[in-house]
């Protein structure tokens, strides 16, 4: 289909135009109209791809000059609006780990992941947004009569950080995958189970495609539902609210209305501490920066164990860059970022998980938050 | 000396390249800072805050390829409504964008309508081939926004584009009246930043009004 523009210039071609709109039901979009064409006034219509010819055959003959406004409908058509996304779209086996997807995608997936991997992977609940929403983690482990110790990565703390689920959930992939085929992966399995939470902060996530793409909080409501919003990396229980946030909620760091205050919060907290004992490592994802960020952000002082978490996050820093040269840098926040606090990785530390980072992952600003898809794999490809 | 890894250096090299990206950014041309080798920082009493930079910038329309830089930043005392003063000396040539921007400005010239665009990029990151200049352009203007409103304690980046709107002119200048939003880190917040650009391949971008 065709868009064309003309400018009538006597009356009797605005006659012959009005004839072809009627006759031919042409779909008049400047006027609305066919009694208003006037001479000397813009016309745009739109003409059905099999009647193109014949409508420029008509203006031709009666010496009625026009230009192709839109030369394909269809293909503007398709460039405006977002993809189809198909809510029966084969999960898993056709899942394209190289786009973002929407929650309810991600719901699904994780239901398929469990049903096609189900000797290694259960789905858990964690708990409920304030949206009422479920919070689901999924536990990757090797059968096994002896107890694990715990790696625990949560993505999507932040909602506009898209490029954070994309990776929890090519991550889960790159183990299920590889399980078989990679000794690396299943002697990792042998002696450790994995604990994944896809999506931290569901209710954001949800707004920012809907609604917000650069919303950061959650979505809980305060003073009498004017603002919305914690940060929800501002309200865990280390050194709450004492520097790098804001008490006022519509700032995208308030720390809520004190630690722990928010749903989604809890349920993480809730769960870490029952499990202490028995994690590890804790890792939790963000964009944008290339960095692996180290407790704490509220003071620069090192924590008891900083030379091994310098070690090791430097060795995942080479690691990475050897992939893609990609540069990371590594140290504390408080040193490299800015001063916060409340954020989960130091309180997961203060309550004696030994290992425990950030990271932030590409790029440096370019795009930010908004990371074309096509760097999807590269990202995972090198933090993996 | 300052460790480069750390954020104070950060900061200062964040608006040494917005002020670069406003002088010498495109329609053909976004300039990123790829590293930062060296900084120092000098505290002149009564003045500000100096800081001596040593940066390594890299062309997006010419990647593979770094151009070294020396920087000065001085973020006057006490004020955050004085913008930091800036000079900076880039060290061998850019590549031309003579030709790409000549075809930028017939282009937009010759538009029927008005360029109007909203979401740069989209949502999901992408940027239609025929806007990459438009999104450069923002580049450009952002460049004077942080070079003008960063102090010690923020660091701004362009998140998106909101809107743009080119409005023709019967002077020579291409002018574009963009709806920028900037992140700022520290506070975390996304900041929308009315701009008046005006472009000319010769007298390059300016901005009008703020």
């Amino acid at each position: 289909d065709q868009v064309l523009h003309i400018v009538p210039e006597t009356f009797q071609q605005v006659q012959h135009l009005q004839l072809l709109c009627s006759t031919l039901m042409l779909d008049l979009w400047k006027p609305l109209l066919p009694e208003d064409i006037r001479a000397g006034e813009d016309l745009h219509i739109r003409v059905s791809a099999p009647r193109v010819q014949e409508v420029k055959d008509s203006l031709d003959q009666h010496m009625i000059s026009y230009r192709v406004l839109i030369p394909d409908v269809q293909k503007l058509v398709d460039q405006s609006m977002p993809r189809e996304r198909s809510s029966h779209r084969q999960v898993s086996e056709g899942y394209k780990y190289t786009d973002y997807h929407p929650m309810e995608e991600i719901y699904q997936w994780m239901t398929q992941i469990q049903k096609n991997n189900s000797e290694l992977v259960t789905q858990h609940f964690l708990g409920k947004t304030f949206e009422n929403r479920t919070m689901y983690y999924l536990q990757i482990s090797q059968p096994s009569n002896k107890p694990k110790k715990i790696i625990w990565m949560d993505c999507g703390i932040h909602a506009r950080e898209w490029i954070s689920p994309a990776f929890c959930q090519w991550f889960v992939k790159e183990i299920l995958q590889n399980y078989k085929t990679d000794p690396k992966i299943r002697r990792f399995l042998h002696n450790l189970d994995l604990y994944v939470l896809p999506v931290l902060n569901i209710d954001g996530y949800v707004y920012s495609w809907e609604k917000e793409r650069l919303w950061r909080k959650n979505r809980v409501p305060y003073k009498n539902g004017t603002c919305y919003g914690t940060d929800l990396n501002r309200n865990f229980n280390s050194s709450w609210g004492s520097v790098g946030v804001s008490f006022n909620c519509s700032s995208d760091v308030f720390c809520g209305s004190g630690p722990e205050s928010e749903p989604e919060t809890r349920a993480v907290a809730q769960f870490i501490k029952s499990k202490k004992s028995d994690i590890l490592c804790y890792l939790t994802i963000h964009s944008y920066g290339q960095l692996i960020l180290t407790p704490y952000g509220s003071t620069t002082k090192p924590p008891n164990n900083s030379e091994e978490l310098m070690h090791v996050a430097k060795e995942a820093a080479a690691a990475l860059t050897g992939k893609y040269g990609t540069s990371y840098k590594v140290g504390s926040t408080a040193l490299i970022l800015y001063n916060n606090s409340g954020s989960s990785r130091d309180w997961v530390h203060t309550i004696g998980i030994p290992l425990s980072y950030t990271f932030e992952l590409r790029d440096m600003g370019t795009h930010g938050f908004i990371l074309p898809a096509d760097q999807i794999q590269p990202t995972c490809e090198e933090t993996m | 000396e300052l460790p480069p890894n750390h954020f104070p250096a950060g900061r200062a090299a964040a608006v040494a390249v917005g002020y670069l990206r406003y002088l010498r950014g495109g329609p053909g041309r976004g300039l990123e800072l790829s590293a930062l080798r060296r900084a120092r920082r000098q505290d002149i009493d009564g003045v500000g805050h100096k800081y001596c930079l040593e940066l390594e910038l890299e062309d997006v329309l010419d990647k593979g390829r770094t151009v070294n830089c020396t920087a000065e930043v001085l973020y006057h005392l006490g004020s955050s409504s004085t913008a930091p003063d800036v000079q900076l000396t880039v060290q061998g040539e850019l590549r031309s964008t003579e030709e790409a921007d000549q075809e930028f400005y017939n282009r937009i010239r010759s538009l029927e309508k008005e360029l109007v665009a909203e979401n740069i990029p989209d949502s999901h990151g992408n940027i239609p081939p025929e806007l990459e200049p438009i999104h450069l352009l923002a580049w450009a203007a952002s460049g004077y926004v942080i070079w003008q409103n960063s102090t010690e304690n923020t660091k701004f980046h362009l998140a998106q584009v909101q809107q743009v709107k080119q409005v023709n002119r019967s002077d020579e200048d291409l002018q574009f009246d963009y709806v920028l939003l900037l992140h700022e880190m520290v506070s975390q917040e996304v900041i929308p930043w009315e701009l008046t650009l005006l472009w000319h391949p010769w007298r390059g971008a300016r901005v009008c009004r703020d």
